[in-house]
């Protein structure tokens, strides 16, 4: 286990811009009498078109720090930028801006809403982006252009995933954060939503974050990030990544 | 959950509040009334005649049915009192030379009861000394057939024959310019040519009595003697009001109670069916160790008795504090001694059952899923809700509706029973408000047509005695008057086969410009030429209509008996009434031209100095002005209307925000994970609310028209209700009152769906979307 204080990046001329940045992340929540630190000095950057997977053991901060990036919470103290500018922490109206114009968002249990069918819950965001993808198109992207007008109560575990895949990507975010993407799916269907999402980045080139307790899952991203208790512990460069049908868990 | 609960126990407070104060004011009423009329041995019969020797009374007390009988004189005579435009009056009534009356006696408030053989004392009603400042000792001036007297004011008393006086030619008290007298016949007797006689006639039925027969029988004894038709109880005007009043508030004490207590038990049924499905897991481990069925359901049972208690204690504290409110504005205008509001312990029992009933009714339904929850079951998680599209979809509708506006639809579509329940509730609190503002918008119209449509005087004069039609010139020479017309009134009685009834027949110019027949839609029927036109409600009890033949039996004069025709009908509001000319009059009753009052139109200059002359005349019974009486109503009815219109108010307000907050916070809490969805794809805070609330908007949209119709209903009902003698209430449907009462509803729904969206506002999302679906 490496222990990182440094910023996980060491700027070299090659290197492009980072999409988003933070720098000397914390976060501490007062539980009753007890505070409980979740993230302690996190440093990360995110590039454009990388694939970052997060590792992490339940409770390593990990999902802490995807919201924080994602700005759905605010750090206790450290600061995020996104492309230079510095996310802000008090203004509601602007992190809902940012979550809206820039950041796409895949949860664990996949949180379409119910009352409306695959290419309505895909439209829902596409009303709101500037310059979205069609929802039928983003579907798919996704491999579900015969289900589009199915309720989610209609769709398996992993088509409901794929939709929510296709809600995030359709307004064309600059980042995907993906939260425990197959948390609720069997292995096969898991490695089919991986698929998906490994397309998606390749193809429309977002930048991607997954996080994961899952090991196995990390030699498909260009980057792989181990957290515990509340920090970044080990970093390190896949020099290519796996063929999702090799991943085996 | 607190303010699901506190919102629930508001509804049921009022709920409970509405008995408390409408049933309780009408057994306070009711109560007080028995009492007064048992103290006072309120008469069962009145039968006013010209003039019989005290010994006729005899003949009466013969009569099967008549336990007891009293005779008195009346008269009216003027006041001389100060700081008054008007002429005053007084309603002089004799009282026994030795003891108290048989029948009809007083409650003496302050001082004393007259002292046999003392001359000239009297004792007032409360209200006329009330409104004048009058106590024992002091005096007042009255011209009594012709002669001024000082009299002595010894006691004040409460009568319940005078409970409502109104002066001659009035329509409601004017307690400033007319008492009631109590005058020992020593002295009314000879002061009005009336020794060892008697003008009025009072009788105490025995239980097993006809009264009809009774009536017919003293009409028999009393004719030679000019008697003007016996009456009952029901037909006496004071009785009439209170009686009137006690109907009213048992119609709404029936209602409303029911309508409050009706959106509890919907409340309720929607609040805790939502704690139990959001408490799945709790009920599962709760039955893995071991607690029965009825345990979980009494459980959640609890919920619903917390809500019906602390609604209760509110209701009851509210009710009472309520009750005494409206109990004190009857007593300003109902003279009853001992009238306060009472609260019983049957009442608050009721009032509370009521509600605990309502409440388990709600809750059972609910309850009964949670107690009969199979453990294992209850341990996973709910099935999905399926969702499809629903009829209006399928009509289309959806296809002009974007994504979110396609939520809100389906989510009303997948509870269409819930959405009508909540639009219903809402429709409710619309229909309160519609139906208390109809009241005074009826009340208004009717005053207003009576008081600037048929009444176009500026006086109204009674004379004291018939006079001859000449007197008309004697007024227009008098200064200040621009316009006379007089009129003729005659007690008669109206037959049609077995159908009877004594009215007071009015003569009218046959171009009567000054006062006019007009019916309930503003026009003019003009004045018959030798028929009569009748109201509707005396159509109504004669069985009769237009062309139909009535039997007219006059009570005065000749008391010559006519066949007239009725040439029409007028829907009107106060009393009831017969027109014909009254040249028509002259020749059915076989008199002289004469006339019983005259109607005046004054240069407005001169109309200060035409009042201080006609307190003068001797033969002048009474002045009134319709505009005065306006003036007064307007001055009573605006303290009346504040106070209830307030109430209704807060009842209506009650309602909505109950069932509108409750909806919403439901509503919350079953799609909290979807709207923090929503806010993480970037959806702001407002468009989320929209989202929530848009749903609420839609109930509430469709509750208002339903709510109108409701009203509308409702009203008609209760107009149709409530017909007597006094007055009936005009169906008005203002389409101001029905916008008004949908701006307040409107109101009530934006606070509901504020407190929600503050809350809504706080959300932790990071906390919600941690949750399991």
């Amino acid at each position: 286990m490496v222990e990182s204080t440094e910023p996980v990046y060491h700027g070299e001329a090659s290197q492009p811009e980072p999409v988003l940045q933070a720098r000397k992340l914390c976060k501490t929540y007062q539980m009753g009498e007890i505070t409980v630190t979740a993230l302690q000095d996190v440093d990360l950057d995110l590039f454009q078109g990388e694939l970052t997977v997060l590792l992490g053991a339940s409770g390593s901060g990990k999902s802490t720090l995807l919201n924080i990036i994602g700005g759905l919470d605010v750090p206790t103290s450290g600061k995020v930028l996104y492309r230079d500018r510095e996310l802000p922490t008090q203004i509601d109206r602007e992190l809902t801006n940012y979550r809206r114009m820039y950041v796409g968002f895949v949860f664990q249990f996949y949180n379409l809403i119910p009352s409306l069918t695959a290419r309505e819950n895909v439209a829902l965001v596409t009303d709101i982006a500037e310059n979205p993808m069609d929802p039928a198109e983003s579907l798919a992207l996704v491999g579900l252009e015969n289900r589009i007008n199915h309720f989610p109560s209609q769709l398996s575990g992993g088509e409901q995933q794929r939709v929510a895949i296709a809600r995030a990507v359709a307004k064309k975010p600059q980042i995907l954060l993906c939260d425990e993407p197959t948390g609720a799916l069997d292995a096969e269907t898991g490695k089919l939503v991986l698929k998906v999402l490994d397309t998606v980045n390749r193809e429309t080139g977002t930048t991607t974050a997954i996080i994961t307790h899952n090991a196995d899952i990390a030699g498909m991203g260009d980057k792989v990030i181990r957290m515990s208790s509340g920090r970044i512990v080990e970093y390190h460069e896949n020099a290519q990544r796996i063929n999702i049908d090799e991943i085996d868990w | 959950m607190r303010m699901q609960v506190i919102s629930i126990a508001l509804v049921v407070a009022t709920g409970i509040m509405s008995v408390m104060t409408m049933r309780g004011t009408y057994e306070s009423l009711t109560w007080s009334q028995s009492s007064y009329y048992q103290l006072t041995r309120f008469a069962d019969v009145w039968a006013p005649l010209v003039r019989a020797p005290v010994l006729i009374a005899d003949k009466v007390a013969l009569l099967a049915g008549v336990e007891s009988v009293d005779t008195r004189i009346t008269f009216l005579a003027t006041l001389d009192l100060e700081g008054l435009d008007m002429p005053a009056q007084g309603r002089f009534v004799s009282l026994p030379e030795f003891g108290r009356p048989l029948l009809n006696d007083l409650l003496i408030k302050k001082g004393r009861y007259i002292v046999s053989g003392a001359p000239n004392e009297v004792i007032i009603n409360e209200k006329f000394a009330l409104a004048r400042g009058l106590e024992p000792g002091q005096s007042v001036r009255a011209v009594m057939n012709g002669r001024a007297r000082d009299l002595r004011i010894v006691g004040i008393a409460n009568s319940p024959e005078h409970s409502y006086a109104v002066p001659p030619g009035a329509l409601f008290p004017e307690d400033e310019r007319y008492g009631v007298f109590w005058m020992s016949e020593e002295i009314l007797g000879p002061a009005y040519d009336m020794d060892g006689a008697f003008n009025e006639l009072v009788v105490r039925l025995s239980p097993q009595a006809n009264p009809n027969a009774v009536l017919d029988g003293i009409d028999n004894i009393l004719k030679p003697y000019g008697g003007l038709g016996a009456y009952l109880r029901e037909d006496q005007l004071s009785h009439q009001i209170i009686e009137n009043e006690l109907t009213e508030i048992r119609i709404n004490g029936t209602v409303i109670p029911a309508i409050f207590l009706g959106v509890a038990v919907f409340l309720l049924y929607l609040v805790l069916g939502r704690l139990i499905a959001t408490q799945r897991n709790e009920i599962a481990v709760l039955k893995a160790f071991g607690y029965q069925d009825w345990e979980v359901g009494r459980h959640y049972l609890m919920y619903a008795m917390l809500a019906v208690a602390l609604g209760s204690v509110i209701g009851a504290i509210g009710g009472i504090k309520l009750g005494e409110g409206m109990v004190n504005l009857y007593r300003q205008y109902l003279d009853i001694p001992n009238l306060f509001y009472r609260v019983t312990p049957s009442l608050l029992v009721m009032a509370v059952s009521i509600s605990v009933l309502g409440a388990c009714a709600g809750a059972l339904s609910a309850v009964r899923k949670a107690a009969n929850l199979p453990p294992a079951e209850a341990m996973r998680p709910a099935s999905p809700t399926r969702f499809e599209p629903g009829p209006f979809e399928k009509m289309g509708v959806g296809k002009i509706l974007s994504a979110s506006g396609r939520m809100i639809l389906r989510n009303i579509e997948r509870k269409p029973i819930q959405g009508f329940f909540s639009a219903l509730g809402v429709a409710l609190s619309m229909a309160i408000l519609v139906l208390g503002m109809f009241m005074f918008d009826s009340v208004l119209y009717m005053i207003d047509l009576q008081f600037r449509t048929i009444q176009r005087e500026d006086l109204t004069l009674t004379f004291k005695e018939i006079m001859p039609d000449s007197v008309k010139f004697e007024l227009l020479n008098m200064e200040g008057v621009s316009a006379v017309e007089t009129y003729r009134m005659t007690a008669a009685r109206l037959k049609s086969m077995q159908h009877e009834q004594e009215i007071a027949v009015q003569g009218l110019e046959a171009q009567s410009r000054m006062r006019r027949i007009i019916n309930a839609t503003g026009n003019e029927i003009p004045v018959p030429d030798g028929g009569l036109i009748i109201s509707a409600l005396l159509a109504k009890r004669l069985h009769v209509g237009p062309g139909d033949m009535l039997n007219v039996e006059w009570l005065e004069g000749k008391r010559l008996e006519s066949r007239i025709p009725v040439s029409g009908i007028v829907e009107d509001f106060i009393g009831m009434s017969a027109y014909m000319s009254k040249r028509s009059l002259k020749q059915a009753t076989g008199d002289s031209w004469v006339v019983s009052g005259a109607f005046l139109q004054v240069e407005e200059s001169r109309r200060e100095a035409l009042l201080a002359h006609l307190k003068q005349v001797p033969g002048i019974a009474g002045v009134s002005s319709p505009e005065l009486m306006l003036q007064t109503f307007y001055e009573e009815l605006a303290k009346t209307i504040d106070i209830t219109t307030s109430f209704l108010l807060g009842f209506a307000c009650v309602i909505a925000i109950g069932v509108i907050y409750n909806g919403a916070r439901i509503s919350l809490s079953e799609r909290g994970r979807e709207l923090a969805s929503l806010r993480v794809m970037g959806f702001h805070r407002r468009e989320v609310a929209v989202l929530l609330l848009g749903e609420q908007a839609l109930v509430t949209l469709l509750g208002i028209p339903l709510g109108c119709w409701i009203g509308y209903g409702l009203s008609k009902l209760i107009a149709g209700a409530i017909e007597t003698d006094a007055y009936r209430i005009p169906f008005i449907a203002d389409p101001k009152t029905y916008l008004i009462a949908a701006i307040i509803i409107v109101l009530a729904a934006l606070a509901s769906g504020f407190a929600v969206r503050r809350r809504l506002d706080r959300f932790n999302l990071v906390e919600v979307l941690k949750s399991r679906e």
